[in-house]
């Protein structure tokens, strides 16, 4: 798949330190970390790997991927289990103590300035010596769309190498070889039939030296995976049984919230309790790091006395309305600012000198909230020796680094309990929520306080998603688009995040130019350049970084380019395509919608975008009528190529769900600032999509790609252009800017 | 003031304003009730009230008027509602934190209009938001169970 050869002068950054770096090292630290289950184990208890444990009572998967809707859980028992041949139903699931071993190698590896469907020799070297340097700062997080990917070998030789122990000790037991012995849904199987459970053979295992030279089943003969399966979280979720990390109750809790800055990062000047301290149920009011929090008997008692704080805020942003924002980015297209020009090929600037008729446009999209519907909640439990967290978080030995830096405590002396996440969209990348948390429960040693942010503050205190801007420049000849210049910039959410939540990596900022500088499309004269914009305020990782944004600018102006050259939008992407696996996707999102062109009668509209994301192709149909009250989104089609289809039903859910958050948010969201605050604070400001808006999606899986990817996030950045090219269509209106209900409305 | 949950009576000792919802959690315990917006925009709380779907995020202790059922209300992992069974075959959860007040909202429905229209629908279901994008499933759930016999009991 090497259809473009790197070279140097992509590199704006010298990378340079990190190949060197850490390939010397990687001798050293490529051996896999301990297992962190070892030290737990009880009397008879067995865990041959970090990911299963089987003791008499049962059996127990560690399964260290936060699940926040998006099926990792369940995804993770699916694969121990198909070579455990077990039941995924049958075991407990726990999401384990944060640790080296769960380190999460992927999202290193894929942060890197190479195409990501470039397999050539030097970005292969590097992404291994990158996902070895995950594990030295034992970054374990879940995102990217990489924990399928960077799981699902490990967990199926986890699954294998506990198999074949048991087997061993079965063996040991019953002086029959291990080559006779077979397995069958939790059980070791003689040769006369009889069987042994695995929970009976865990202490005899627990005495052998787990058998690691193990061979995994090959897919044809799979029994859960590539095939429907029910997840492992569905009933309790469909019953009201499931609990969430804002559900937590323990004994003597007491429930609190915070108020801070609505300017991010900055403090109170002073602050009167005045009649907060009259609100039944208050027991404490109590500064913390960026404002004042309320510890009380009951949620509601400690919003209304929050509500009731005068507090006086010494300002943080430097910038501060949204308009000043613009003219910063507008501004931030210089040299000193170019961060990676992964696209130039041919010269754009003599193609279009003298071109009269030359496309001339910007595009624009907004900041974001993340909108989980969960708000922030955590519970701390605090006493001189000890501390206990529960949280629902996609990063939680950050939040343990984070509170053994506050409180001094040594990390074993701090337990993370992580709970399932009602939503996270990204939200959960960060804890800024912690350091407050921790600080009312030390205001009331040994007694567990659960904070929990209302709405509003949940919003104002979120890093969004940055604002970006794109100046493009194209033309065409003979029928064909001839070229393309594109300026993406934005704030480096890298820069931002990273540095909150671990360390800045070296080298340029790769979600700057995710979506943009990264397509797989060949152009005669092709320029696209991002820039890192200085930072206004702190942002963070949403769906798709980068992609979300980008791929709306590129797919939208190349969407123009096409309609002027006269040509048809399916073919001229498939001309310009040269990645067989992004070409397939385009011909089969065709081929399902039947595609004949964008015009599909009075009043409607169809348009198509094309996306590559996370590895992930994607091409997307959208049909849309005109109606009396609005447009109306009448069918989505999306075909898209992750490789092997794990499970099928989750797989539809997630792309469901990823072009659902596209089009809302392109839809009727946004996130503006006046006085360095955030305006839109709750769901009656930053909608998204209702029910009644909600198309028919019709999602087709490709299958060809050679590697396994993950499908939280790439689904969603070709939404929003597909609805921008089909509004084209029906009407005439070219939307360059988010959200759309500023230009059009909407039924 | 005495409430009766899921069938199951409670002396509350709470200011009369406090909205059912936080009731519910903080008071009683019954964390199936989900906060997400507090203003009614979202409709996680939604529990019903002498049958009838409410916000309880908005419904003041002493403007409840009748019997309050929430979701463990209406059935149960190993006796689910008709419409719990078709959520569970549909797999429609994602995130699942919406679906108490989804399925709160559908039982409703089905009880005044057992077998509904897509318009009928859209009516009646797009005050709860999903931000997991779950729309598809929720409408192709509903259909099953008023083809099951919708109500369930």
């Amino acid at each position: 798949m090497a259809e473009k050869t790197i070279s140097r002068r992509r590199f704006l950054v010298s990378s340079a330190a990190v190949t060197g770096g850490l390939v010397i090292g990687t001798y050293f630290i490529a051996r896999d970390p301990a297992n962190p289950l070892t030290n737990t184990l009880e009397d008879g208890e067995a865990a041959m790997t970090a990911f299963v444990k089987i003791s008499e009572d049962g059996i127990t998967f560690i399964v260290p991927r936060a699940d926040v809707g998006q099926g990792i859980a369940s995804m993770q028992a699916y694969l121990i289990a198909e070579e455990l041949d077990v039941d995924p139903h049958s075991v407990r699931l726990d999401t384990g103590q944060p640790h080296a071993a769960y380190a999460n190698g992927v999202v290193a590896a894929n942060g890197l300035p190479f195409f990501h469907y470039d397999k050539g020799f030097v970005p292969e070297a590097t992404r291994s010596a990158m996902k070895t340097f995950a594990k030295l700062t034992a970054a374990q997080f879940t995102g990217g769309s990489s924990s399928t990917a960077s799981m699902e070998k490990i967990l199926r030789e986890a699954g294998a190498v506990t198999r074949e122990t048991l087997k061993q000790a079965a063996a040991n037991l019953t002086g029959t070889p291990r080559s006779k012995l077979s397995t069958r849904d939790g059980s070791v199987v003689i040769p006369d039939g009889s069987t042994i459970p695995y929970t009976k053979l865990a202490r005899e295992a627990a005495k052998l030296t787990p058998i690691t030279s193990v061979s995994l089943k090959p897919p044809a003969d799979w029994r859960f995976l590539g095939k429907p399966q029910q997840r492992t979280d569905i009933v309790a979720k469909s019953t009201g049984t499931q609990n969430y990390g804002i559900d937590v109750r323990l004994e003597n809790m007491l429930h609190a919230t915070v108020v801070r800055n609505p300017m991010v990062g900055g403090t109170a000047r002073q602050f009167d309790a005045g009649a907060a301290t009259t609100v039944r149920g208050v027991k404490k009011i109590v500064p913390v790091t960026g404002g004042v929090g309320v510890i009380a008997d009951n949620t509601w008692r400690a919003f209304q006395a929050a509500a009731a704080l005068e507090i006086s805020w010494i300002p943080a942003n430097k910038i501060l309305s949204s308009d000043q924002m613009w003219d910063v980015l507008r501004e931030a297209d210089t040299p000193d600012n170019l961060n990676s020009q992964m696209q130039d090929e041919g010269d754009v600037e003599s193609s279009l000198a003298n071109r009269s008729d030359a496309l001339e446009v910007e595009y624009k999209v907004p900041y974001l909230a993340h909108g989980a519907l969960e708000p922030i909640s955590c519970t701390v439990l605090y006493t001189k020796t000890h501390l206990d967290i529960w949280t629902a978080t996609q990063v939680p030995d950050a939040l343990k680094k984070f509170a053994a830096e506050k409180t001094g405590l040594a990390a074993e002396d701090i337990t993370l309990h992580a709970l399932p996440a009602g939503g996270s969209f990204g939200r959960r990348l960060d804890g800024e929520y912690l350091i407050p948390a921790i600080e009312l429960a030390q205001a009331v040693p040994g007694i567990p306080v659960k904070t929990t942010l209302s709405r509003e503050e949940d919003t104002i205190q979120d890093y969004p998603r940055p604002m970006a801007l794109a100046k493009a420049r194209g033309s065409v000849r003979a029928g064909h688009v001839e070229c393309m210049d594109m300026d993406v910039i934005s704030q480096s959410v890298i820069d931002s995040w990273f540095g909150r939540v671990f360390i800045v990596p070296p080298g340029p900022d790769t979600t700057l130019f995710w979506g943009a500088g990264d397509q797989p499309y060949k152009i005669p004269n092709y320029r696209v350049s991002a820039y890192r914009a200085p930072e206004m305020l702190p942002i963070g990782s949403w769906r798709s970084p980068g992609a979300c944004s980008n791929i709306f600018f590129h797919e939208g102006f190349l969407d123009e380019l096409i309609e002027k050259s006269g040509a048809d939008p399916i073919e001229e992407r498939l001309r310009l395509l040269h990645h067989s696996d992004s070409r397939r996707v385009v011909e089969l999102v065709a081929e399902m919608a039947n595609w004949k062109g964008t015009d599909i009668g009075p009043n409607r509209g169809r348009g198509v975008a094309f996306g590559y994301s996370h590895g992930v192709p994607a091409a997307e149909v959208i049909d849309v009528t005109v109606s009396d009250q609005g447009i109306r989104i009448d069918d989505v089609w999306v075909a898209i190529d992750c490789g092997t289809v794990l499970d099928p039903v989750n797989a539809e859910a997630q792309v469901m769900g990823s072009v659902i958050f596209g089009l809302a948010h392109a839809m009727n969201c946004e996130r503006t600032y006046e006085n360095g605050i955030p305006q839109q604070v709750n769901f009656d400001q930053f909608e998204g999509m209702r029910l009644h808006q909600s198309p028919r999606i019709h999602v087709g899986f490709s299958e060809q790609a050679e590697e396994i990817a993950g499908l939280g996030e790439p689904g969603l950045p070709p939404a929003a252009p597909a609805l921008a090219n089909a509004i084209y269509a029906a009407t005439g209106t070219r939307l360059r800017e988010m959200p759309f209900n500023k230009f059009v409305d909407f039924a | 003031m005495q409430i009766t949950v899921d069938g199951t009576s409670f002396d509350v000792d709470a200011e009369q304003d406090m909205p059912l919802l936080w009731v519910l959690r903080d008071e009683l315990g019954v964390t199936c009730v989900k906060y997400g917006c507090g203003i009614a925009q979202c409709g996680a709380c939604t529990v019903h009230v002498d049958g009838t779907a409410v916000r309880s995020c908005q419904l003041a202790l002493s403007d409840v008027w009748g019997e309050i059922t929430t979701i463990q209300g209406l059935g149960s992992p190993d006796a689910p509602h008709v419409l719990q069974q078709a959520w569970i075959d549909h797999q429609v959860a994602q995130c699942g934190y919406c679906q108490n007040g989804q399925i709160m909202q559908a039982a409703d429905l089905l009880q005044s209009v057992p077998n509904p229209t897509d318009q009928d629908i859209d009516d009646a279901m797009s005050g709860n938001l999903c931000r997991c994008g779950t729309y598809p499933r929720i409408k192709a759930a509903i259909k099953t169970a008023a083809l099951a016999g919708g109500k369930g009991e």
